[in-house]
């Protein structure tokens, strides 16, 4: 590691002085988490107890956050009187946060407010907003978003999706393989797909209603299909002679995948309303894993058009094509950061093995966050901040997923049913 | 030190002629047995792959002596139809293999297309790393896994 990086290791910024609002930079790497308090929510005792236990699980989970033990709360709360901030400020509380939780009719009502401790000042306060009793781990996740945005300064990303390939070893010895989905923090799992198919790389579309994915007949060539995640329809996208692969949405209407012909992968889009398809790589070799800039503007994809794997660049009209790559290693996988300033990407060093790394789009500022024995397949989460990976630690240990901020600090591990390989994050479902 | 070092080559060695031997035998056996124009024949007598450099899709001496006899094969059996399979081992990136899976199976297909074959009896299916003969690791599975295989259709 750089002595720089160790350096900043070093460094602990906590407090921004030029506003009342304490809050954490998450974009330096830190070595303790901001100390917050959430005392149990008023009204309906057992419903605001689960949905503290889901944004306590949510903020910790951030690495940047701990929630300091309930046992150790000198003062109680109501939402309508400002707290006695001394004795917060007594155990160590930068944040106290505290809601209230009433049975409706349909809905729940939650409100719920945020007090910066050291500056003695309410920082959020939400009154009264309905949540639908079918799913309140949303609301949870909805609160958790509200705090983390308040004392970062990023978008929150809980409320979200993530879809992955399951893959169980049946009796007989065979992979089966599903594509599963569940949220962000591992709850409301469920399979998309029977394992029938052989299926690989799952991908949302931007509004989180349908997952891109590779899927597998009995004698024929594998196709790039579409799945609806509510009535599990699907139906093989577009009409190519070869094979279609590596799928990734540019917008709701539109889509970049790659398609074989001749042995020669090519990357192409697709207008999912008009059906109309064009090439806009014309490659004598590989040209795949093209993923769209956040802006529209350009694609970055892997190729071996110059011998070995590296990353390219290109406009979206297939124009313009540079190499971004250039350290020592072989580059694939590429997916540029929802924000736009990065790009993920697997590279394999021989003899060193596999590393998650980031760099930005004109290839410099090269930065490897995580390696294993094998990882691959990085999925930004929406906020641009944290990177989801497979990995598998050594030979045979199985394939699991894992999250890791781009800081490098704070990995992971999150528990699947059976083995977990290509994650991909969605959008906020808001 | 020396003499574990020789008792290590020597064992190693009469593995090795040992397994030399059953897979002789083993050719013997089967020729006779298996009905001709099946998978099992085609397994037993020509060999159903071959295999590739690491990275690579090109076609070395040894590989081009195994694809003639399965294009003589082929040959032979004028109303069979085939499946080209193209796999990697399991130190790539899924996609990355995906594509180069698919360059492995055209390369065969090609190559057969060349010595005669039809070309609308052959179909190609990249499974990239997905579908190893071999489950582990290390360099000798790695190399076996790095194939071509014809499967009847």
């Amino acid at each position: 590691m750089p002595r720089i990086y160790r350096l900043l290791f070093l460094i602990l910024i906590f407090t921004d002085c030029s506003i009342a609002l304490t809050q954490i930079d998450i974009t330096r790497s830190h070595i303790s988490p901001m100390l917050v308090a959430i005392p149990e929510f008023m009204g309906d005792k057992s419903v605001g107890s689960k949905l503290r236990k889901i944004i306590i699980n949510d903020l910790e989970s951030t690495g940047l956050f701990r929630v300091i033990d309930k046992d150790a709360y000198i003062d109680t709360l109501n939402l309508d009187a400002v707290p006695t901030f001394a004795s917060w400020r007594q155990i160590n509380a930068t944040s106290l946060i505290f809601g209230s939780i009433d049975k409706g009719g349909e809905y729940y009502s939650v409100s719920f407010k945020m007090w910066d401790v050291f500056s003695q000042s309410e920082v959020l306060n939400k009154e009264s907003f309905q949540v639908s009793k079918k799913n309140p781990r949303r609301a949870a996740h909805k609160i958790s978003d509200e705090i983390y945005k308040k004392l970062t300064g990023e978008e929150g990303y809980f409320n979200t999706k993530i879809t992955y390939i399951s893959s169980m070893v049946s009796n007989d010895g065979r992979v089966l393989r599903r594509i599963a989905i569940m949220d962000q923090d591992g709850y409301n799992h469920n399979y998309l797909t029977d394992s029938s198919r052989l299926v690989l790389t799952p991908r949302f579309s931007p509004s989180v209603e349908s997952i891109l994915y590779l899927s597998y007949g009995k004698k024929s060539q594998p196709k790039v299909k579409k799945i609806n995640i509510k009535t599990k329809f699907s139906s093989v996208l577009g009409s190519f002679d070869g094979m279609s692969y590596a799928p990734r949405y540019i917008d709701k209407n539109s889509v970049l995948l790659s398609v074989v012909k001749g042995g020669v992968s090519n990357i192409h889009t697709l207008n999912l309303d008009s059906m109309e398809q064009r090439q806009i790589t014309y490659c004598s070799s590989i040209c795949t894993s093209p993923s769209i800039s956040p802006d529209k503007k350009y694609v970055v994809f892997n190729s071996d058009m110059g011998g070995t794997r590296q990353l390219y660049v290109m406009d979206l009209s297939g124009k313009n094509v540079e190499r971004i790559s250039f350290n020592p290693g072989y580059y694939s996988s590429p997916v540029w950061s929802p924000r736009g300033d990065l790009i993920a990407f697997t590279k394999m060093l021989p003899g060193k093995g596999f590393f998650i790394g980031v760099m930005r789009p004109d290839g410099s500022g090269e930065r490897l966050i995580t390696r294993g024995w094998l990882v691959d397949g990085a999925s930004w989460a929406p906020n641009g901040r944290v990177l989801m990976f497979e990995k598998e630690s050594a030979p045979k240990k199985g394939k699991g997923i894992y999250t890791i901020d781009i800081t490098g600090n704070n990995t992971r591990f999150l528990k699947t049913p059976y083995e977990a390989s290509d994650p991909a994050w969605s959008n906020s479902l808001g | 030190m020396v003499s574990k070092k020789l008792f290590h080559l020597v064992v190693v060695a009469l593995l090795v002629l040992s397994s030399c031997q059953n897979k002789s035998s083993d050719v013997s056996n089967y020729s006779s047995k298996s009905a001709p124009g099946t998978q099992e024949e085609l397994d037993r007598n020509v060999g159903n792959f071959i295999l590739f450099g690491l990275s690579s899709a090109n076609l070395n001496n040894e590989s081009i002596k195994n694809l003639d006899r399965q294009a003589d094969w082929l040959k032979r059996y004028r109303y069979i139809n085939v499946i080209i399979e193209g796999h990697c081992d399991e130190r790539g990136t899924r996609e990355f293999n995906l594509a180069l899976g698919a360059r492995r199976a055209n390369v065969v297909k090609s190559y057969l297309i060349s010595a005669g074959i039809d070309s609308s009896r052959i179909t190609t299916i990249s499974y990239g790393k997905e579908r190893p003969v071999i489950l582990g690791s290390g360099p000798e599975i790695w190399r076996q896994n790095r194939r071509s295989v014809i499967v009847l259709n």
